[in-house]
């Protein structure tokens, strides 16, 4: 049960080994409050809980293994999450996505459909199965990893920025679908975030790390934010940025 | 949750506690009937949970997913019984109805919380206290008998016929079953007017000698202190203490209005305002003028209401706190502990949060009930806006402290509590759920305070 100051008690994390996931995680690990965990992941070995939960680990805790390339798996991968929380789940983190590599992807198709897929399929199916659990249990909340790049896509990295723009447009769609439901969710979109995903890029200007994100996040949920930007600022330049013509916007660098 | 089709006339809304945080949507079925409430029992499969008036500040009297039965309708008052100075009303009645039917007659109830709008099954779910707890105790103390509607049946219960069902539902936040109806001890009464005085205090310390003496001596007593901002290098306070009435000490201009009930507020709010009314500033304004219109020493004749109800003026007062709501917190701790209650203090002041009322009171001995709230010591109990990122932490690090110190904090206002806190805080939680597994074998009685809290069934 989400507590007054929205302190969740157990939570569904989508894409285990995201770093900005595992920020929100230890985050809510200074509370205290998250008494069940279930993480699913590519690979849950990889996840590491007990160095994010070294105070109170949560006394329920269990890991699901799933593959988001097979788009058909989501409604069943979210069941089984639910199942292994037992109790109402208060939170769930959606994080999955690929960044790719946009030189190959984008001239093979078969890429093309993996990416697709893994940004934009397997997420929003397994969003909606997420939903219609939520609004069973009449309440909860959902967090949806988005991007700044599906906000306006870029040439340099457009595979990625397009199955983006999709999840953003159905998990605002969703949220829209869930008012009155005790249901709420929200869509995260963060720039240029350091994080192992992006190691070797250029960092693009308002560059931010997985904690200022969480801390974005978590601040945003509090005040029931439909969109978090993080950094905030992006609300406003993104929002001029979108506005500009494309023979403008293909010469900006980055 | 899911499986069992929702009652005919069930509808789903979105319901939260009078603080207005954590709002869950669930089924709402209004009942008027205990013949209803058994065939309910009987055809529901998901949770449920009765509620009253919603006054319980956190997530007490809602089911998120499953059903929430407002028990409102049970309505009826019988006749006072003379004899026995008793009435039997039923579990929806409120507070302020009673009183308004009773005080004509010479009657009041035997305690009431802070607001007349509560109802008696959630009086007795919450076992309330008043401004009497340090003389007359909580409010299940002055029920002779209950009857209640569970998943195994209806039964008539009281403190010498089942006492384990009795104080379990004293207290036990409604997990035990629905108050149908209940039988009251009255309080005989001259005047519907309290002789009241009232002190001011500089020192704390001060103020606490001060309230054993006056608890000896009065009925009501409670004092009100400036959590805002110390002054000097203590919180400043006012005590106030008063006795209804007898007839002589009104003054010949009140004579003609000698049993008057309280009235209906003039004053409602009905939306949040825009902005958050509550912070740092307003508190301290609102706190400077408490204290500035109560003189330094000084007795008058008050309506029974304006003492005991004095936010009751104001309907729907709760939604000044704007759109994320507030919190309460009480805490009691035993009466030697009295570190703890400064250190409290000294904390909410540090921390900066502002607590817009914050009331100190002396409690006597508690029931038996395995999770009624009171217990002989102190209680301090304050209200803060949503919002402030300090708060949540404050919050915790005191329950640890008051739990270390044997203390506990008030379920019926609790909207934040950890699980772990609460079983030590509650340390008969299992008796409890004896109980309860008894009534409800199938553990059909569930509420979001219960899932939150984990409370043992």
């Amino acid at each position: 049960m989400i507590d007054a100051f929205g302190r969740p008690q157990s939570v569904v994390v989508l894409g285990g080994t995201s770093e900005i996931a595992r920020a929100i995680l230890s985050r809510l690990a200074k509370d205290g409050s998250v008494r069940t965990l279930v993480l699913a992941a590519r690979r849950p070995e990889e996840v590491d809980v007990a160095t994010l939960f070294d105070v109170q680990p949560p006394t329920r805790l269990a890991s699901v293994r799933f593959d988001a390339s097979e788009g058909e798996t989501a409604d069943l991968v979210v069941a089984r999450c639910f199942e292994h929380a037992v109790e109402p789940v208060d939170l769930v983190i959606m994080a999955v996505g690929d960044l790719g590599t946009p030189e190959v992807d984008e001239s093979d198709p078969r890429r093309v459909n993996q990416m697709m897929t893994v940004n934009a399929t397997w997420p929003a199916a397994a969003l909606s199965s997420v939903a219609t659990r939520l609004r069973a249990q009449g309440r909860g909340r959902m967090v949806v990893l988005s991007s700044v790049a599906g906000y306006r896509v870029r040439r340099a990295n457009f595979v990625y920025g397009a199955g983006k723009a999709g999840l953003d447009a159905f998990a605002i769609g969703l949220g829209e679908a869930l008012r009155g439901s005790g249901v709420s969710v929200h869509v995260v979109r963060p720039g240029f975030v350091s994080t192992k995903m992006t190691e070797g890029l250029p960092a693009a200007p308002f560059a931010v790390d997985a904690d200022r994100v969480a801390d974005d996040i978590v601040r945003g949920m509090a005040r029931d934010h439909a969109v978090i930007w993080s950094p905030g600022i992006l609300r406003w330049v993104f929002g001029a940025l979108r506005l500009l013509p494309q023979s403008i916007w293909r010469r900006l660098p980055g | 949750m899911s499986g069992s089709p929702a009652p005919p006339t069930a509808t789903l809304e979105q319901l939260s506690g009078w603080g207005r945080t954590a709002p869950a949507m669930t089924l709402v079925d209004r009942i008027a009937t205990s013949g209803s409430l058994e065939s309910l029992f009987r055809t529901q499969q998901s949770g449920l949970i009765a509620r009253g008036l919603g006054r319980s500040y956190g997530d007490a009297a809602q089911c998120s997913g499953g059903l929430t039965v407002d028990a409102t309708g049970l309505g009826r008052i019988g006749d006072i019984d003379p004899v026995t100075e008793t009435v039997s009303v039923g579990g929806g009645v409120s507070l302020h109805r009673l009183i308004r039917h009773v005080v004509p007659a010479g009657w009041f109830v035997p305690v009431t919380p802070g607001t007349r709008y509560v109802s008696v099954g959630g009086a007795i779910a919450a076992d309330v206290h008043g401004k009497n707890h340090h003389q007359d105790g909580s409010f299940a103390r002055h029920v002779t008998e209950l009857t209640l509607a569970t998943p195994t049946g209806t039964y008539t219960v009281s403190a010498a016929h089942d006492p384990d069902l009795f104080w379990a539902t004293a207290g036990g936040m409604g997990l035990t079953g629905i108050v149908v109806s209940a039988t009251l001890r009255l309080r005989k009464i001259e005047t519907s007017w309290i002789r009241a005085f009232s002190q001011r205090f500089a020192r704390l310390e001060e103020l606490m000698v001060a309230m054993e003496e006056t608890d000896a001596r009065h009925r009501y007593s409670v004092a009100w202190l400036d959590c805002t901002r110390r002054i000097g290098d203590d919180v400043r306070s006012v005590l106030t203490w008063g006795d209804h009435a007898p007839s002589d000490a009104l003054p010949p201009c009140l004579q003609s209005r000698r049993l008057e009930a309280p009235k209906d507020p003039k004053l409602a709010f009905h939306r949040p305002p825009p902005v958050r009314m509550v912070n740092r500033l307003t508190a301290q304004v609102l706190n400077e003028g408490w204290f500035r219109a109560s003189s330094a020493k000084q007795e008058r004749i008050q309506p029974i209401g304006a003492f005991l109800h004095p936010l009751d003026g104001v309907a729907g007062w709760n939604v000044l706190y704007g759109p994320s709501g507030f919190v309460q917190y009480q805490f009691v701790v035993a009466a030697e502990r009295g570190d703890v209650l400064e250190w409290a203090v000294g904390s909410i002041l540090e921390s900066r949060v502002p607590s817009f009322l914050a009331v100190l009171k002396r409690f006597g001995p508690g029931t038996p009930g395995p999770l009624s709230f009171a217990q002989a010591g102190w209680t301090l109990a304050l209200d803060f806006p949503v919002g402030p990122p300090a708060l949540p932490a404050l919050l915790d690090r005191l329950d640890e402290r008051i739990a270390a110190a044997g203390g506990r904090v008030y379920l019926a206002k609790d909207s934040r509590l950890r699980p772990d806190v609460f079983r030590t805080m509650y340390p008969r939680a299992e008796d409890f759920a004896a109980v309860r597994r008894r009534v409800d074998p199938e553990g059909r009685i569930t509420s979001d305070l219960e899932r939150r809290l984990d409370i043992p069934r």
